[in-house]
């Protein structure tokens, strides 16, 4: 009857009301990462190559003193940009163990393009015997695997601070203001402007070493972006124009029945 | 209609059809079957959901060539799926999303037949298996989550196997069965895989019997009254099956936007971490399609007669399902469409708010007034069942109904419609 319904209006815009009210949390939340801009954003973004390349030298140079990136290949550096013959340098200045010969023994070589990217530790253990305890993770899906993805990876990046009064920090440790609980294991990796030299002579600075080689970093977790944005324009173009046609089809289809 | 005609074709056709009426019977089924004239675009999501489950089957057939379901390596072999393998990232997209897709075609369908009464005589085995459908389907659903067998993945396995603790004397000796061990492991991904392989053709086969139910009585349709002679039909084809194919396009263009822009943006971030047994992640939460049903799963807090919280929430959970089963007995309505019934009209949103809401409050931590909320918007949920549907048919005054589909459809009285 009519008359139950105000009733239920009632009771369901309180509980909805409440609902968004919101919960109040735990103080521990670190704020929301502020957004940046990526060139790979929306429907047109692809990676800027020059970023790539210049995110590559900070990974090369700096993270992969400690974190690996296992589920690329050398050969992979191709797709940002890197010639066939600088890739091959690039895997060249690696040690690979292969094996066993034809002896019977494991043996050291220098890496191919067909190898996946060395790793800085043999194993979980090592990693963790290095780094008091704490194991620096892979980094080829890590802006994939964090809620907000290259704005998170870029604000732990720059997000090193002295820890406020009175904060209590755990031996080894490090504040951060947008890890979760603020002490992170890595102590800052980005340490100053011109900790290292570009290549193309960009000026290295932290913000732009952190944008640089969060936006490798992003293209090592998703490197089929630029052709899936490609190729979805185009599906998408196709799909607009056939439900136009199977509109005017329908139209005139049942034009006879009205 | 038989063939007729006396070329090649015609005698081939003829030939087998006497052995096999494959022909005529297609010509029966899309040509001669008899359809409302007035589906309106609602009553697409039917042939929307048969193809989705056709682009699933397809796309994971495809994928479970390049997969392997080993604890060790399955993480690593999804991620070669979606670096190495020839427009690997494109499947695995369309599968991930397609899953998403798949439910949110199958509520639209199933709340359409909601409000136009279309579970009530004489289609309630229909609804019935349509019921058996979703139900497969979230078996399906839950099992393809963990098979890539990131945290997300083997949390909510660990999380969902559980819940059948709860029954009292065997529960734990079936979780061990579940998992073929003392824990989520290799074993219960491997069974995970193998019936994730299964259940969708037991999804094509009941799919196979909701299709001849559908057949035996046809289509409801918005006025929700019965065919009444040819004024009130169209054949199938090519009605329909124009109508469906430029539906078809529209939710490609949807499905597209997801698999091209937004490919992750229905997932959880954590499910790209490999699966860890010795790390919780901070939130287990489930894909949003399971929600509503969370939210049902944790609104009890409290023992009720000494009959523990959880067995209780475990018993809502299906049983907000299984209460779907009986619709066609709780709706005593003689009308069928909610465009008659004044008041169910209003009812009808309610539940769709409440569903949100249960939604909303599943994808939360379980804190503070987000509990209440769950509370109230589970209790409402069975309240709309149990309680209001029956008797509102009982004292709602529905409005008069047009004699017939084509006298509201073509005549000067066509002011039925509106809706």
């Amino acid at each position: 009857m009519p008359r139950f319904v105000p009733g239920f209006v009632f009771a369901l815009a309180a509980a909805l009301g409440f609902a968004f009210a919101g919960p109040a949390r735990a103080q521990e939340e670190p704020p929301p990462p502020p957004h940046q801009q990526w060139s790979f954003e929306g429907v047109f973004g692809t990676y800027d190559a020059a970023a790539l390349q210049r995110g590559f030298q900070v990974y090369k140079e700096v993270c992969s003193a400690c974190h690996a990136l296992k589920h690329l290949y050398y050969r992979d550096l191709t797709d940002i940009g890197y010639t066939e013959d600088q890739v091959k340098g690039v895997a060249a200045q690696a040690q690979v163990t292969d094996g066993p010969n034809d002896q019977g023994e494991m043996y050291q070589r220098p890496g191919r393009p067909s190898d996946p990217i060395v790793t800085p530790f043999p194993n979980d253990q090592a990693a963790r015997a290095a780094n008091n305890g704490a194991l620096p993770p892979d980094l080829s899906l890590i802006v994939k695997a964090r809620e907000g993805g290259p704005d998170y990876v870029y604000a732990i990046l720059t997000g090193f601070k002295d820890p406020p009064a009175g904060f209590k920090m755990q031996p080894n440790m490090n504040y951060n203001e947008y890890f979760p609980g603020h002490q992170i294991a890595m102590p800052p990796p980005l340490t100053a402007d011109g900790q290292l030299t570009y290549a193309d002579g960009t000026k290295a600075t932290i913000p732009q070493m952190a944008h640089d080689v969060t936006t490798f970093l992003a293209w090592a977790a998703e490197p089929n972006l630029d052709e899936r944005h490609r190729m979805g324009a185009k599906v998408i173009l196709f799909l607009v124009i056939a439900a136009g046609i199977f509109y005017a089809a329908k139209r005139k289809i049942w034009a006879a029945l009205h | 209609m038989p063939v007729t005609g006396t070329g090649r074709t015609s005698r081939i056709i003829r030939w087998i059809d006497y052995r096999l009426p494959f022909v005529a019977m297609l010509e029966h089924e899309l040509h001669e079957y008899p359809t409302p004239r007035n589906l309106n675009y609602w009553w697409n999501f039917g042939s929307l959901a048969g193809i989705m489950l056709v682009i699933m089957i397809v796309s994971g057939i495809v994928l479970a060539m390049h997969y392997t379901p080993n604890a060790a390596m399955a993480f690593d072999s999804v991620e070669r799926i979606m670096r190495d393998v020839n427009y690997g990232w494109l499947l695995r997209y369309i599968h991930m999303n397609g899953a998403s897709m798949f439910f949110l075609i199958v509520y639209i369908h199933m709340f359409r037949g909601l409000y136009y009464g279309s579970y009530k005589y004489p289609r309630e085995l229909l609804w019935m298996l349509g019921v058996i459908i979703l139900l497969l389907m979230m078996a399906t659903a839950f099992m393809g989550y963990v098979l890539p067998w990131g945290q997300m993945s083997y949390w909510g396995a660990t999380v969902i196997t559980n819940l059948f603790s709860a029954i009292p004397l065997f529960g734990q000796k079936i979780v061990t069965l579940l998992w073929g061990g003392f824990t989520v492991g290799n074993p219960t991904l491997n069974r995970f895989f193998s019936l994730h392989y299964l259940l969708p053709f037991v999804i094509v086969a009941v799919v196979g019997l909701h299709l001849i139910a559908l057949h035996t009585h046809g289509s409801n349709n918005p006025l929700g009254i019965d065919n009444k002679g040819p004024q009130d039909s169209i054949p199938f084809h090519p009605y329909y099956t124009i109508k469906d194919a430029f539906g078809l396009m529209v939710f490609l263009i949807f499905f597209s936007i997801f698999i091209f822009y937004l490919p992750n943006f229905l997932g959880d971030p954590q499910n790209y971490i490999p699966a860890n047994p010795l790390q919780t992640p901070p939130d287990i939460v489930p894909e949003w399609y399971f929600l509503p049903f969370y939210a049902i799963l944790r609104s009890m807090t409290f023992n009720v007669l000494g009959i523990p919280s959880k067995l209780i929430g475990v018993m809502l959970m299906f049983s907000s399902i299984l209460v779907l089963f009986l619709l066609p007995w709780l709706d005593t309505s003689r009308v069928r469409s909610a465009r008659f019934r004044p008041v169910y009209k209003w009812v009808f949103w309610f539940l769709v708010i409440d569903v949100l809401t249960l939604g909303y409050v599943g994808a939360h931590p379980p804190a503070g007034t987000i509990v209440v909320v769950g509370q109230v918007a589970t209790f409402y949920y069975f309240f709309h069942f149990l309680i209001l549907f029956p008797l509102l048919g009982k004292i709602e005054r529905p409005r008069p109904l047009p004699t017939s589909i084509g006298a509201a459809v073509l005549g000067p009285a066509g002011a039925a419609g509106g809706n």
